[in-house]
């Protein structure tokens, strides 16, 4: 199954109610993925050259505050998560402090972990949240491990964020191929092929959209997937489309989601032109 | 009589479908904040109408004997699934295999409807004023499907003996799907359904038929020495 949500928000003075919209959003989906949950929100963009770094450890008791300072970074707290914003290229001096670094970019910060969805939002204080983009998951895991790593959204280059509802059936060969173009995987997750193929295709110049039409055609599969990136906001569904996709195209904000149930919840919903995409179809939104 | 009202706030779907089901023949009853849950109105054997102020989720008035749902918004996957009569009217767009296997009953949709429209059709009716999605009346055995506008890929792949007319254009025919020759009771038939729907952009006689070629009914044991 899995479940999967996403906000685009087109009017700014929604942007307040982002958190507890998309919390409310991924509620409705979690009797589709009980067993983890994780969100990318998108807004408070780094300035002066920055970048987010959102992290995680397992040590207990971590002193965030030290490692902040150590780096010369800012630490900022959300329940459970940690958002470090410092200059680039911090990974690696972050990486040997035992951390791991679960997204990196200028808007995006991401949160996930094991567990009912419910209690991964919880945790994360996904309901305070401000921000002019969310993607959503819930998982019930079929090919890989229950882990935090294994769970979605999958971030593996800077700002991207990838959710599946689905499974590809030719992903190990799509992974040794991508490794020897200098990939490197931290799971045996199908969809951290598929984000990691999508994050080489736009380093090497594409936008989102065409990166997801390379993807159409190198695995293969059933899917739905929805994407996003700094500025960009995609769905796209394989040609057989027996996974879910809801669109809901309203002047005032994009959502998908796996379920209309998702969506009941949003703002004037009655008046959006509420559709399921056609099979093989990519929709992107770019702000 | 006035209708009864339900809102889905206070129930749950079991409730709701228990509640409804309770209702005497003839009753009309309206659902408030349906908010997209699924198998609701499912099941019911008695002349009923139903409103729906607002979307619904998978398998809407599935299974269902004399009904007539009418649902304000948007319907899930398989709405009207295995509809035995009745009638079942969606407003706005409809998600995958609306009226699958339905026995009986006419299913309208008003906005476009996704794939697999009518899939294994039982003889029910199926009519879509807007555009409808790929492998639409895939081995639909009876019935009949009318589409005001468009229609995707593999229609009626593996068709028997359910007919298809479209106002529009079909972006191709599944295997053994043809199209034939519209005849005055063909017209007649496509008239009436307009009629029945309240479509009034479609002329009836300006429609194309799409049925079987029956070179799937039986086995052809040369064919397989052709190779």
């Amino acid at each position: 199954m899995c479940g999967i949500i996403g906000l685009h928000i087109l009017d700014a003075e929604l942007e307040p109610q982002l958190g507890t919209l998309a919390h409310a959003m991924l509620v409705q989906m979690s009797d589709r993925g009980p067993d983890s949950g994780g969100i990318a929100i998108y807004g408070d963009v780094a300035t002066n050259g920055n970048l987010k770094y959102s992290c995680r450890s397992n040590i207990q008791d971590f002193d965030w505050n030290q490692l902040a300072h150590m780096l010369g970074a800012q630490l900022v707290r959300h329940g459970d998560g940690v958002v470090l914003i410092g200059a680039p290229g911090l990974q690696s001096q972050i990486e040997s402090q035992g951390v791991s670094i679960v997204s990196t970019g200028v808007a995006i910060e991401l949160f996930k972990e094991t567990g009912s969805p419910t209690s991964v939002l919880n945790r994360f204080n996904i309901k305070s949240r401000v921000g002019y983009q969310a993607v959503g998951h819930t998982r019930l895991a079929t090919e890989s491990a229950i882990t935090t790593d294994g769970s979605h959204p999958f971030s593996t280059h800077s700002d991207l964020s990838v959710v599946h509802n689905g499974s590809f059936s030719n992903y190990f060969s799509v992974k040794r191929d991508l490794e020897a173009l200098g990939e490197k995987f931290l799971t045996d997750n199908d969809t951290e092929v598929a984000a990691r193929l999508l994050g080489y295709e736009m380093q090497h110049g594409r936008d989102l959209g065409d990166a997801l039409r390379v993807l159409q055609k190198t695995l293969d599969g059933f899917y739905t997937l929805l994407c996003a990136t700094e500025n960009e906001f995609a769905v796209a569904r394989d040609s057989v489309s027996c996974k879910p996709a809801v669109i809901a195209v309203h002047d005032r904000y994009i959502a998908m989601s796996s379920e209309y149930r998702a969506l009941a919840e949003l703002p004037d919903i009655d008046s959006a032109r509420v559709f399921e995409p056609a099979p093989n179809e990519i929709h992107v939104w770019t702000r | 009589m006035e209708p009864t009202i339900f809102d889905c706030e206070q129930l749950t779907v079991r409730e709701l479908n228990v509640a409804l089901r309770a209702l005497p023949e003839g009753s009309s009853a309206v659902v408030l904040h349906p908010k997209g849950r699924h198998n609701m109105a499912v099941g019911m054997i008695k002349h009923l109408d139903i409103t729906f102020e607002g979307s619904v989720g998978h398998y809407v008035g599935g299974l269902c004997d004399g009904v007539n749902i009418k649902v304000n918004g948007f319907c899930g996957w398989a709405g009207g699934e295995n509809l035995m009569s009745g009638t079942i009217r969606v407003t706005g767009n409809a998600s995958e295999r609306v009226g699958a296997s339905a026995h009986g009953g006419t299913i309208i949709v008003e906005g476009d409807a996704s794939t697999r429209v009518g899939i294994s059709l039982k003889g029910g009716t199926v009519a879509v004023a807007g555009d409808i999605g790929d492998f639409a009346m895939f081995m639909a055995q009876a019935g009949v499907l009318l589409v005001g506008g468009n229609i995707g890929e593999a229609l009626g792949d593996s068709l028997y003996e359910a007919i298809v007319y479209v106002a529009g254009s079909v972006k191709s025919l599944g295997a053994d799907a043809r199209y034939e020759d519209m005849t005055a009771s063909d017209v007649a038939t496509v008239s009436n359904l307009c009629a029945v729907a309240g479509f009034t952009h479609i002329n009836p006689n300006n429609v194309k038929r799409v049925a079987s070629a029956k070179q799937l009914y039986n086995f052809d044991a040369l064919k397989a020495q052709k190779y």
